[in-house]
């Protein structure tokens, strides 16, 4: 007989009075709907619980269930291509079971359970398994080879292996006994409590850098593989726009798309454009390399809160077979609020702007669990971190922000003036920064040109310079400035509309491979090697504005497809030409 | 259950507190009868045991602790609903206010709604002409939209979304039914006639559902006003298969509502004493727009609020835009220079617009041009920066350019009649006249194949008289 019930209500904290049978951050069923829930808080008189649906209806008196076991997702085949709520349960199911409105207390399995999987065995019996290592492997998908691991958590011998062939999810496919004798079934898949990171062999440095094909990304501010990067900008500055670009072109193999307390709408345009879309590497949908969950804004607060934790888990879980995994979190600041709005229900006491004080440590746990490794089935996989926040009041100096730039090694801030001027991304060059590109050099002489970092450190040398000269041209008006530094003014404004501003709409545009980032470098630099050596020689820089060769650089990014590099030998031809014409 | 208590534990502003009640369920309605046979409606806000918070819509004023009877419904807060309440004109929490009677329900349904699966959405992609240039060309509006208008108090954001409902219903197709739900939060009581008159010069007030709740009428219920009226909309929209424009008006006043309610409540305050969950509260109203699978109707919201101080940052617009897809700004400056409709095109955004544009929506140079007229516009604010600091004669050519561009454009292309309807094809042209007064070279967004097509200094000629 279970005599746990419901003792008082308050939006979506229930609490249970005079009970011993809950542990800390246990899974629970709440009321006669059987609604999910986590226990947040125990004392001798009440334990606390969130609940994950709707409390709307609950009465007091209703039971609540142990499980006896922490919040856990499922790890299976079946994962990617699929859509998820933040508890991880599969929402298009949710939609034959309620229909186009989320109802309270459904109870599906987060796997198809009908879907046969071509498995390949690759123990055989007598074979000793650590946790984590492998045995059997099935395609998930066109881009996606799944590989059953053993539970971290398990260890033994392998008594028994079925044939290859196709099985469900729940089938059993080989049996292990482990240390103290028992069997266990394994099956396709495992359960793994969110709130644990997944544990690994070894943590490597970090090397190599998560190709994006966005220019102002991969070239001036560059992101590792295992790597993090936070990316605050008030609304309407591009976060989410940014987040998309970056899971659609990023060279990793499987991306988690969390949108977390956002727009339902987004969510949508994801699911519409990533099917129509193809990976430009493996030329597969580019869904069928992504996972997606979606927490829009009216659903339940307390799901938010664990929608990151559950992203973080799965991407985890593709990690440990040895895949690259990029993680979009949109917008860690929805999550810090529904940890807010949580706290403020159980009346902790407040810190900053009213978050709870164990903001930053929440963050840091997060943060942290992305990391280039050695996973504990051999190989190098990583996780990397792309955290959205957004500032309250576009003001950056609100703590989730600060928090956040103490956590991450990449900072794209996102400016409203840039955005004002339709200037996509509207990352803040002067404000932004990277700490990996050192990390990177070898990477950089080795695969694209020992001249990469020289080139970037040019750039970003006339980019300050131009911000510099900018404050006296805001007093004075530019005329009045000697000519050398109004070229500096005319390269940074090629630099800025022709390298750093990209067009997501475009063909070529919204994806440019490295050697083109570099020989676009190359020829903005050539052309103010060669302008500069014009204006030196005494001559009137307004005669080579004329020439229109500034625009003619400027338009390069639509002009030279991204499979003609050849092509840039023309147009610093074009350069030599206009200035050796003016000098006759 | 028909039982019911007799008195009442404590009262707190617009709480009630009731104890020894077995059977209580959370968000349950409950009816408080008065001695002199009066009753109020109230809600279930939290549950300590057998002891119930109670929040009271019509105030507690004249409530003792002896002189009530509170009997509980056993059920949320429900909207009665059928096709009758077109045209009817209901208080805010959804009682009728017209004198012509209850109505008789098709169906009863939870005014807290259910959230929408994001995988039975259709993205939003039709465009609505509302007629105005700035709109249409650079804050596109889309069907299924949430496009907030941010105000001040004493601009004309009434007339803009009364001139935004009645151009945008003209430009609806054939066979496709259009109404109006247009709830009133904490108004005067003349703007919600102006919006009533308005709607009757237009002949539309058979397809207008008015939830009234207005600046003397009491607070709490301002929290169900627009949980009702989107209810209605839900229902007409998805169920009826209409498409719906919304208004919701004021925006800030159901924030302070809230804001009133909490601190009675003795919740922790976040920002500027607004509750910490203002904006899952918020976004609990705006995202009930969209377009749903197997449904033809829409919703789309057009929220105004008036921030206070005329401060962006402040926690209401703040939220509402990190909710809503996209804003537009009022802003005073134009309005004092006798521009109508005084829009801040800078700052204003619409989210949808991109995949709502171009060749089969409006034209294939739409994206083009009203990009260019952004990019424009900040380079004609820098101008002026300089100007103000150096004096006009003092700048480049091409800045005093762009200080013409910027003359013509608030003259020409934002300033329109209060009754004027614009056509898409005009507002393009007009852009594109507006964009010869510069030299070619300066228009970088625009690429060379539509700049040959289109671009014509002699174009700018009209604007020299």
């Amino acid at each position: 007989m279970n005599s746990n019930t419901i003792f008082s209500i308050n939006g979506p904290v229930v609490t249970v009075r005079n009970t011993k049978d809950f542990s800390m951050l246990e899974m629970v069923y709440v009321g006669h709907k059987r609604l999910i829930g986590e226990v947040i808080l125990i004392n001798d008189q009440y334990t606390t619980i969130q609940v994950y649906e709707v409390t709307t209806g609950l009465r007091p008196g209703e039971p609540v269930w142990p499980t006896g076991s922490p919040m856990s997702v499922v790890l299976g085949p079946g994962i990617v291509s699929n859509i998820f709520d933040g508890i991880e349960r599969p929402l298009r199911d949710i939609r034959q079971a309620t229909g186009a409105f989320i109802g309270e207390g459904i109870h599906i399995s987060v796997l198809d359970e009908t879907r046969l999987f071509d498995v390949t065995l690759t123990v055989k019996p007598g074979d000793y398994l650590e946790g984590g290592q492998i045995y059997a492997t099935c395609p998930e998908t066109s881009a996606i080879l799944h590989k059953c691991m053993l539970s971290p958590t398990l260890s033994g011998e392998i008594i028994e292996v079925m044939p290859n062939g196709p099985y469900h999810v729940n089938d059993t496919v080989a049996r292990l006994k482990s240390a103290d004798g028992t069997v266990i079934d394994l099956t396709l898949c495992q359960r793994w409590p969110i709130r644990n990171p997944r544990p690994i062999h070894k943590r490597l440095p970090i090397r190599r850098p998560l190709i994006t094909g966005q220019r102002v990304i991969d070239t001036m501010f560059p992101l590792a593989k295992g790597g993090t990067a936070g990316i605050p900008g008030g609304f309407g500055t591009g976060k989410t726009m940014t987040q998309h670009q970056l899971a659609k072109w990023c060279d990793a193999d499987l991306i988690v798309y969390i949108g977390c307390g956002e727009r339902g709408n987004e969510m949508t345009q994801v699911l519409e454009e990533f099917s129509e879309l193809v990976d430009p590497r493996s030329g597969k949908p580019l869904t069928d390399r992504t996972v997606l969950i979606a927490n829009t804004s009216n659903m339940p607060v307390a799901a938010r809160e664990a929608s990151i934790y559950t992203g973080i888990t799965l991407a985890e879980y593709y990690r440990d077979m040895g895949y690259h995994v990029a993680i979009m979190a949109d917008s860690t600041s929805r999550w810090a609020e529904a940890l807010r709005e949580i706290s403020g229900r159980l009346e902790e006491m407040p810190a900053e702007e009213g978050f709870p004080a164990y903001l930053s440590s929440r963050l840091s746990e997060f943060y942290e669990r992305a990391g280039y490794v050695i996973p504990l089935s051999g190989g190098e996989g990583s996780v990397t971190i792309i955290g959205a926040v957004s500032p309250q009041g576009s003001d950056f100096s609100e703590p989730v922000t600060q928090n956040t730039k103490r956590f991450v090694r990449c900072f794209w801030t996102l400016d409203k003036s840039l955005a004002y001027q339709r200037h996509y991304p509207a990352i803040n060059w002067m404000t932004s920064y990277s700490e990996y590109l050192e990390d990177f050099e070898d990477y950089y002489t080795e695969n694209i040109s020992p001249d990469f970092l020289r080139c970037r450190q040019r750039i970003a040398n006339i980019l300050t310079e131009e911000a510099s000269l900018m404050e006296i041209v805001k007093l004075i008006g530019a005329d009045v400035l000697p000519d050398d530094q109004k070229l500096v003014i005319e390269v940074a404004k090629v630099i800025r509309l022709g390298f750093l501003q990209q067009n997501a709409y475009h063909a070529d545009d919204t994806y440019v491979p490295m050697e083109k980032q570099m020989k676009m470098m190359e020829l903005i630099l050539f052309l103010y090697d060669k302008s500069k050596e014009y204006v030196l020689s005494g001559r009137p820089i307004s005669d080579l504005a004329a020439t229109g060769i500034f625009d003619q650089v400027i338009r390069v990014k639509y002009e030279i497809p991204n499979d003609r590099p050849e092509m840039f030998a023309d147009y610093r031809a074009a350069i030599d030409r206009a200035i050796s014409n003016l000098q006759d | 259950m028909s039982l019911q208590f007799i008195g009442l534990k404590e009262i707190n502003g617009p709480l009630v507190v009731l104890d020894h009640v077995p059977q209580a369920s959370y968000e349950e309605m409950v009816e408080i009868v008065l001695e002199n046979g009066t009753t109020r409606m109230g809600r279930i806000v939290e549950i300590l045991g057998e002891k119930v918070v109670i929040q009271v819509f019509e105030g507690t004023k004249g409530i003792s602790l002896q002189n009530t009877r509170t009997r509980l419904t056993g059920k949320p807060m429900e909207l009665p609903l059928s096709r009758e309440i077109l045209g009817r004109v209901f208080n805010g929490a959804g009682r009728p206010l017209d004198g012509l009677g209850e109505i008789y329900p098709e169906k009863y349904a939870d005014i807290n709604g259910k959230p929408i699966n994001p995988v039975s959405r259709i993205y939003p992609r039709n465009y609505i002409r509302t007629g105005i240039s700035s709109i249409d060309a650079m804050t596109t509006l889309i069907r299924g939209q949430k496009l907030p208008i941010f105000s001040e108090s004493g601009l004309s954001h009434n007339k803009l979304a009364v001139q935004i409902v009645r151009q945008a219903q003209i430009a609806e197709e054939q066979g496709q039914e259009f109404a109006v739900v247009f709830a009133a939060m904490g108004v005067q009581n003349d703007v919600a006639d102006y919006f009533r008159s308005k709607f009757e010069e237009s002949g539309a007030l058979q397809r207008v559902v008015m939830f009234l709740n207005l600046s003397n009428d009491p607070i709490v219920e301002r929290i169900l006003t627009p949980r009702c009226a989107l209810t209605a909309a839900e229902y007409l929209a998805f169920e009826q298969n209409m498409h719906i424009l919304v208004i919701l008006t004021d925006m800030t006043s159901y924030a302070e509502a809230l804001r009133e309610f909490s601190s009675s409540k003795g919740e922790i305050p976040g920002r500027k004493g607004f509750p910490g969950y203002l904006y899952s509260d918020l976004a609990s109203l705006y995202e009930r727009a969209g377009v749903i699978e197997n449904a033809t109707g829409s919703v789309t919201q057009i929220p105004i609020l008036t921030m206070p101080n005329g401060d962006i940052t402040h926690p209401i617009p703040d939220l509402t835009a990190y909710i809503t897809e996209g804003q537009i700004v009022l802003d005073r400056t134009l309005d004092q220079m006798g521009i109508y409709p005084p829009v801040s095109v800078l700052p204003s955004l619409s989210r949808l617009m991109k995949d709502g544009i171009g060749e089969g929506y409006t034209r294939a140079d739409h994206a083009a041009v009203s990009n260019q007229l952004f990019a424009c516009c900040a380079r004609v604010s820098d101008a002026r920066a300089l100007a103000s600091v150096i004096g006009e004669e003092e700048l480049s050519a091409v800045d005093k350019k762009y200080m013409e561009f910027g003359k013509a454009f608030e003259r020409y292309f934002l300033t329109q009649g209060k009754d004027e309807d614009r056509s898409i094809e005009y507002t393009l042209d007009l852009g594109w006249d507006l964009l010869c007064i510069l030299p070619r070279e300066e228009l970088s967004r625009i690429d060379t194949e539509l700049l040959d097509r289109f671009y014509d200094p002699k174009r700018a000629e009209r604007f020299k008289k």
